[in-house]
């Protein structure tokens, strides 16, 4: 596996890579065709962005407009190392942090350009008008996120993300007006075309007539997020899915560290079995609140009847140097363990406390709203409760894929001239990725990265024959679509697809997320695999596919988790070590903390598709720079 | 919990519409409204009928997808409430909910419960940015916005852009959501250069795509679930006299 990262020392290698990169002239970018699957942060963000440099753009979302993407939902905020707050923050302090949230299992030069990018993106936002909170003399606001002794945080209330989408999706729409960029919602991309090994196009769903069109390009940009709702209960969007990253692998692809999921410590608990989704609390909330549960075993009283002194203030006892501020993994595995240790709260004792209190004593409440005030209101919204008075309950949930699609330096996949950027990559956050850095990791591929470097690749391209969708593949791709959606209404089977999916989730939940064994996750394959059987023999669609057919599109999403699921869980059992999120119960220390194994599983693991099986690819981690330490918190 | 829900089945956009009443049973007052359509759909597969077509997607209240009219009114019975967020304890036992589509010309049916909003998307594409390229940025204190300004830009960019307020709107005015996203990027310095060419260009665009007139009811007020104040047009009115009286 060679990434390509540049020469040089770490705080030159973008420079030098730039300055090396080839170029194409204005009028060359005209007669180049990009792809663009998504329209996130990461999806906006580069189709508008390589639509100013001239390049001919088509976006693609399956949403009825990209203002949905789910970067809309993301709450907290962004970091950059300004040092505005003038606490010791620099460039480097915010790369080593980022590399020991993730346990030492990214690239160094990917996670010291993230750090390196993130000044100049705040400056880019505050131009595209995104109001981020001030000081009253008009400068900006930092706060602290987990992991973190620094306060790098830029936010909008708490709806950074909504925010940062809506002005992504501004400049998208901007360069739709200036037709460089053509937009096409409710349409979802159903296969990648690869001619002669390279990405030339992709086969699409019209959602509305469920068409299937072929688009042809010289480049094709992977955007389409995070695929937790493997889980099926976490904090994504319904809609979010893996199917355009696993048609990718399909077509050769590798997954890296495909089960390096982040599980947020800070989620409202499940109430029900008919439930779809679990709301996510911005972590920022961790600023001010306090995380316990009750000293005592199936305490039944209320918070407000239990005294201090009978409190288990877990994570500040655990922690001291870093509190409820412990990075997302640590939180989570923290709370999972008072609970199943008997200490949980709620009606389900699925829960734990996040108590306000203190904080609005201390700061008053007038502070706490401004603060969080629209967090308290969804809280109410949705629970009936007033987190003013009395504390949250909350409890641990599927969030981010630091897994996805192995990219080099340059963003690209292992297939020539397909790219994945944002969450859909596995690039900077290694084994566990913090607090505020996710928005900032898409806006960075997405406007500064990917537009740097796609040139290196489309200045070859011009030299050669632009793709037609008449080519025989396109044909090919277009009719193993076909073969694949008839074949799931031609089923006719007696359970829903819901009915697959929550069970996929409870095999996935029980044994691929906060805590794995060796036994459990050779169960889950053989569980999954089952399930698979049972799915292609036994699932019942109604409609057809010449129409809108949301039942349908359930469905062929979730035959693609289906097998992303036993992916996952291979890549889990083949690593034989704790480290960031990925907590294997057999590679602990006495006092319950991860593990790692330097000497054997220093690599980031590349996994490539052999039908249905799958084989290993080494890319080994080199530290030039930074000596890997035990990371420790306490 | 047992309700009846009475639902408007559309096959497409030309197609004729129609109420049709399911009872679903074995609800539980923590459901949300779209869980107990989800129990329906699952239901209604299992009897061999085609699905309801309803939108969601992130069921937070903030990606703005979802949205239907319950009895009568734009996201359920709750002032500044998104359809996602709104749960079964706010019906009764045996309750008939009768479930409708945004209805407004601008606004046409696709299928079911789910309408065309993309006249949103083209009145943001008319105006509702600030022409500024990536990389051509300056240093982000460089120029310094009161708070006061930051807050005020802030609470009128909240607009999730879900259409509640058109749907309740007498007159399917979509004023309120034009003149927040003006305000919001009018109020900023990095914003100013463009206001008059942003001001015009959304308006014309708004009425191009057959919205119509405010006539000050409030109503757009109650149902927005950002709670968007309606000062928001008064504001871009009084922008609007402005510019032509003295221009």
């Amino acid at each position: 596996m060679n990434p390509k990262v540049p020469d040089g020392p770490l705080e030159y290698k973008w420079r030098n890579y730039q300055l090396k990169s080839q170029l194409i002239n204005p009028a060359n970018k005209k007669k180049l065709n990009i792809i663009v699957v998504g329209s996130g942060l990461s999806g906006a963000g580069a189709a508008s962005t390589l639509a100013e440099m001239g390049y001919d753009v088509k976006c693609f979302c399956y949403q009825d407009s990209a203002r949905r993407a789910h970067s809309v939902a993301a709450q907290g905020g962004i970091n950059a190392a300004k040092n505005y707050q003038h606490d010791g923050d620099s460039v480097y302090r915010m790369f080593y942090d980022t590399l020991k949230g993730g346990d030492f299992r990214s690239r160094e030069a990917n996670t010291y350009r993230l750090a390196e990018l993130s000044a100049p993106l705040i400056d880019h936002f505050v131009q595209q008008g995104v109001p981020f909170a001030r000081e009253y003399g008009g400068t900006l606001v930092n706060r602290s996120f987990g992991g973190v002794q620094v306060q790098r945080t830029f936010y909008a209330r708490g709806q950074t993300g909504q925010q940062l989408l809506l002005a992504a999706y501004s400049q998208l729409y901007k360069m739709v007006r200036a037709k460089k960029v053509t937009m096409y919602a409710r349409s979802e991309m159903m296969d990648l075309v690869v001619v002669d090994g390279k990405a030339k196009g992709i086969i699409v769903r019209d959602l509305v007539t469920g068409q299937l069109k072929r688009y042809a390009a010289d480049a094709v940009v992977l955007a389409t997020g995070g695929y937790s709702r493997v889980f099926r209960l976490s904090t994504l969007a319904i809609g979010c899915n893996g199917s355009a990253i696993w048609k990718a692998h399909k077509k050769g692809a590798f997954f890296a560290a495909p089960s390096f999921t982040q599980i947020h410590p800070t989620a409202l608990p499940q109430s029900s079995e008919a439930q779809s989704k679990l709301t996510l609390m911005s972590e920022s909330l961790r600023n001010d609140g306090r995380i316990w549960v009750p000293k005592q075993k199936d305490d039944s009283r209320a918070p407000k009847d239990i005294p201090e002194d009978q409190r288990d203030y877990y994570l500040e006892r655990r922690y001291p140097s870093f509190g409820n501020l412990a990075p997302r993994d640590i939180a989570s595995r923290a709370a999972k363990e008072r609970i199943d240790a008997g200490y949980g709260v709620g009606r389900l004792k699925n829960a734990v406390y996040l108590d306000f209190k203190h904080a609005i004593d201390k700061f008053g409440l007038d502070t706490i709203k401004d603060r969080y005030g629209n967090l308290f209101t969804m809280y109410k919204k949705i629970t009936g409760i007033d987190a003013y008075t009395t504390p949250m309950l909350i409890s641990p949930a599927a969030h981010f894929s630091m897994g996805g699609l192995w990219v080099d330096y340059e963003l690209m996949t292992t297939i020539s001239g397909l790219y994945a950027v944002g969450e859909c990559n596995f690039s900077d956050h290694g084994a566990n990725r913090l607090g505020a850095n996710s928005l900032l990791q898409a806006s960075v591929d997405g406007y500064f990265i990917l537009p740097n470097t796609i040139n290196n690749y489309l200045a070859d391209e011009i030299k050669v024959d632009h793709p037609t969708t008449e080519h025989p593949e396109f044909e090919r791709a277009e009719r193993e679509v076909n073969k694949h959606i008839d074949k799931i209404l031609a089923i006719k089977g007696s359970k829903t697809v819901d009915h697959f999916h929550r069970e996929l989730g409870k095999i996935m939940w029980q044994e691929c997320a906060m805590s794995r064994t060796k036994e459990g996750l050779e169960n889950a394959i053989s569980e999954i695999t089952k399930l698979k059987e049972q799915f292609w023999k036994n699932v019942k669609v109604t409609g057809n596919h010449d129409e809108m057919n949301t039942e349908l599109e359930k469905a062929y999403r979730l035959s693609d988790f289906i097998e992303l699921g036993i992916l996952m869980c291979t890549d889990a059992l083949q690593r034989k070590e704790s480290c960031g999120a990925h907590f294997r119960e057999e590679y602990q220390s006495k006092d319950g903390e991860a593990v790692r194994d330097d000497k054997d599983f220093s690599y980031v693991s590349a996994w490539e598709y052999n039908s249905g099986n799958f084989t290993l690819h080494k890319e080994t981690l080199k530290f030039e720079f930074v000596e890997p330490i035990v990371r420790s918190y306490k | 919990m047992r309700v009846n829900f009475k639902i408007w089945r559309q096959e497409n956009r030309n197609a004729q519409g129609e109420f049709k009443t399911y009872e679903v049973d074995g609800l539980t007052d923590d459901m949300s409204f779209l869980e107990a359509l989800d129990q329906l759909n699952e239901e209604l597969v299992l009897k061999d009928e085609k699905v309801i077509a309803y939108e969601y997607d992130c069921r937070e209240g903030i990606c703005g997808q979802c949205g239907v009219f319950i009895n009568g009114r734009a996201h359920g019975p709750h002032p500044n409430m998104t359809t996602c967020q709104l749960h079964m304890r706010s019906f009764k036992d045996g309750e008939t909910i009768t479930v409708e589509p945004w209805r407004a010309k601008s606004f046409p049916i696709i299928k079911d419960l789910i309408v065309d909003r993309s006249a949103f998307d083209r009145i943001i594409e008319s105006g509702a940015y600030i022409s500024s390229r990536t990389g051509s940025a300056p240093e982000a204190n460089a120029i310094p916005i009161p708070k006061e300004i930051a807050d005020k830009a802030m609470d009128a960019a909240a607009c999730i852009g879900c259409g509640a307020c058109v749907a309740t709107c007498k007159n399917s005015s979509a004023v309120l959501f034009t003149s927040a996203k003006i305000n919001h990027l009018n109020n900023l310095p990095q914003g100013k250069a463009e206001a008059e060419k942003r001001l015009e260009q959304m308006i014309y665009q708004m009425d191009l795509e057959g919205f119509g007139n405010c006539s000050n009811t409030g109503a757009c007020e109650i149902e927005c679930p950002e709670g968007i104040s309606i000062s928001n047009i008064a504001e871009v009115n009084s922008s609007w006299l402005r510019m032509k009286l003295f221009k």
